[in-house]
């Protein structure tokens, strides 16, 4: 049963003191295809309702699938990207269910045959020792097709249990899915949740980079399922593992792995046993709470889909695919490092934080590239994490701040007014130029007024005024200040501080 | 003919559930007796096929049929929905589900 109690949990440095973590991750990707995976409809995401179904996805009688061959495609090139081998002859199975987000009754998916199999991904994660490379196998690479959406009416919380009915969406029931699996990861010791979370944000980099997917976890469209397990020791058998689903960004991939450790040290330590189940994420609350016990239920009866031919890849079509696979995500940041200069640790924090492919186009159209990591590493995704999305999901653009940067550069801008300008971005105020011009943001650089804030300063503290005179140059900070507050912000610092220093006859 | 494959009263039981067919206990040995004689009618096609016959899910010896990623047409969320048994919101109305998520 559902339940919103939190469970008691043991503090990591315990958990890793006692037990080794064991971790698999289920990655289910929805392709950016026009069409369904066996169907013509196409796959917008946020159509009306049952306006993207037709007989087939819909499982009517006497419909038949026909396969997507863009998909099979970017099935193969995903393999290939995650250095799997590529079956020469596969098949379609029915994963057999009573479960309502699927019309025919069964998910047409991959059994024992999938497309891609035995690969593998290195992923960075910075350690006590500094960066260190964790390869994490790749077991398999299947196609499948979305389910449809359901909601849960009525009852009290909107979750299944207590509700009295559900609506279901069938648009999305049939947009080609990969399922990408890892095999178990092993040694990564206490290092657990950093290698799940560098291994789902290098998978993300590199189906981005493929073009095969808009991968945005917040629509659903990358989604990850972690299966977790403790034991003893390294040498001791697997432990039971849970498998937490509704993991929707990079940051809770790294914190639902930490928390269902901690929670199943609980629950060992006091003698108990782990059950095999879905876990469910919860965001909010950062905990996850029981879904369904794994059981004879999960029999799903797979059998070869009768309705469809195998596949059979050319090797001379998958090695053509190969030729023309874009280059490696690790090798393009070592070639963005290398370009901008700075060190593993800055890289990283960018790479982290997801902001790479924006703060290199950031770069690209003329700003500095360690003010378009100031702006996005820190300031931006600061404010996305406080807005628990993700960083590309905020209103404003590369553009915006690369123009927000050249207004600093042309000093129609300070630092503390750039803040105000890119405020007035993600208020939805429009573009750079235009809150400036609305919100009257500029730095006043006629010396006029500045000269006048300086006298008015100087008059308001006649003693600071006497020790800069008497060439305590640091006490200028003081009226420096003042005239900033006078003028809201928008003086040049500098400026007032040479103005100030003239005006009382004084030298640095 | 081959020897008859067992099927236990216990598998009938499973199949059911899978299937959600509310079986009552007293019918079990029935089916589990049918459904041998169907499995071995089947087992029949192992004693023909030799290990040389790979197992086949299709009857055409084809490979490789796909279709375009052009979109096609789809139907209307009316015709969709004409079909259904209860609707709401421009979706599929169905009953709360248990036990299964």
């Amino acid at each position: 049963m559902s339940t919103s109690t939190a469970d008691a949990v043991v503090p990591y440095d315990e958990v890793i003191a006692e037990f080794d973590p064991v971790l698999g991750l289920e990655v289910h990707v929805e392709l950016g295809t026009n069409t369904k995976m066996f169907c013509g409809c196409p796959t917008e995401f946020g159509a009306e309702p049952n306006t993207q179904v037709c007989p087939v996805c819909l499982g009517l009688p006497g419909s038949m699938p026909a396969v997507n061959a863009t998909a099979v495609e970017s099935a193969i090139r995903i393999g290939l990207a995650l250095n799997c081998k590529i079956a020469t002859w596969c098949r379609f199975a029915r994963k057999n269910y009573f479960y309502p987000d699927m019309p025919k009754n069964f998910q047409t998916s991959q059994y024992d045959e999938p497309i891609c199999y035995d690969g593998y991904l290195d992923v960075d994660v910075e350690t006590d020792e500094g960066m260190k490379t964790f390869r994490v196998g790749i077991e398999r690479a299947h196609m499948e097709e979305d389910t449809g959406k359901t909601s849960h009416q009525g009852g009290a919380t909107g979750r299944i249990h207590g509700a009295d009915y559900s609506l279901v969406d069938y648009n999305r029931a049939g947009i080609p899915l990969i399922e990408i699996v890892t095999k178990t990861i092993e040694g990564t010791g206490k290092y657990a949740p950093e290698v799940a979370r560098a291994y789902v944000t290098a998978l993300r980099e590199i189906l981005r980079g493929l073009g095969v997917s808009d991968v945005k976890m917040e629509q659903g469209s990358l989604r990850c399922d972690a299966n977790v397990s403790l034991r003893p020791s390294p040498d001791a058998k697997l432990g039971t593992r849970t498998e937490t689903k509704n993991v929707n960004s990079l940051r809770s991939i790294e914190r639902a792995v930490r928390y269902e450790m901690t929670r199943q040290a609980a629950v060992l330590r006091a003698g108990g046993t782990i059950i095999q189940e879905t876990r469910h994420w919860h965001e909010d609350t950062g905990i996850t709470t029981s879904g369904r016990e794994k059981s004879d239920a999960e029999d799903y009866r797979y059998f070869p889909e009768p309705d469809l031919v195998p596949i059979a890849p050319d090797p001379a079509w998958v090695e053509k695919l190969r030729s023309e696979l874009p280059e490696n995500p690790a090798v393009y940041q070592a070639r963005l490092q290398a370009a901008w200069g700075i060190s593993d640790f800055d890289m990283m924090a960018v790479v982290r934080s997801g902001a790479l492919d924006l703060v290199a186009e950031t770069v690209a159209l003329g700003a500095d590239q360690a003010a378009a990591r100031k702006w996005w590493v820190g300031e931006l995704t600061r404010i996305a994490n406080d807005r628990a999305v993700e960083l590309t999901e905020l209103p404003i653009t590369p553009a915006d701040v690369a123009r927000v940067e050249a207004l600093v550069g042309e000093g129609a801008l300070n630092d503390k007014l750039a803040r105000q300008v890119i405020e007035g971005v993600l208020a939805g105020e429009g573009s750079p130029d235009e809150v400036v011009a609305a919100r009257g943001l500029a730095v006043v650089s006629d010396d006029g007024p500045l000269l006048e804030a300086i006298d008015a300063a100087l008059a308001e503290s006649p003693d600071v005024a006497e020790k800069i005179r008497s060439g305590k140059v640091a006490a200028a900070g003081a009226i420096v200040g003042a005239v900033m507050k006078a003028t809201r912000g928008q003086a040049d610092a500098g400026r007032v501080r040479e103005l100030l220093l003239e005006r009382l006859g004084v030298s640095e | 003919m081959s020897e008859t494959p067992s099927i236990t009263r216990e598998d009938v039981a499973h199949l059911a559930k899978l299937a959600r067919i509310d079986l009552p206990p007293e019918s079990l040995d029935h089916y589990a007796e049918q459904l041998a004689v169907i499995l071995g009618a089947v087992a029949q096609v192992s004693e023909v096929a030799a290990d040389d016959v790979p197992a086949t899910s299709h009857p055409l010896p084809l490979v490789n049929v796909f279709r375009e990623d052009v979109v096609r047409g789809s139907l209307t969320a009316e015709e969709a929905l004409s079909g259904a048994p209860s609707v709401e919101s421009d979706r599929f109305r169905v009953p709360r589900i248990l036990d299964e998520a």
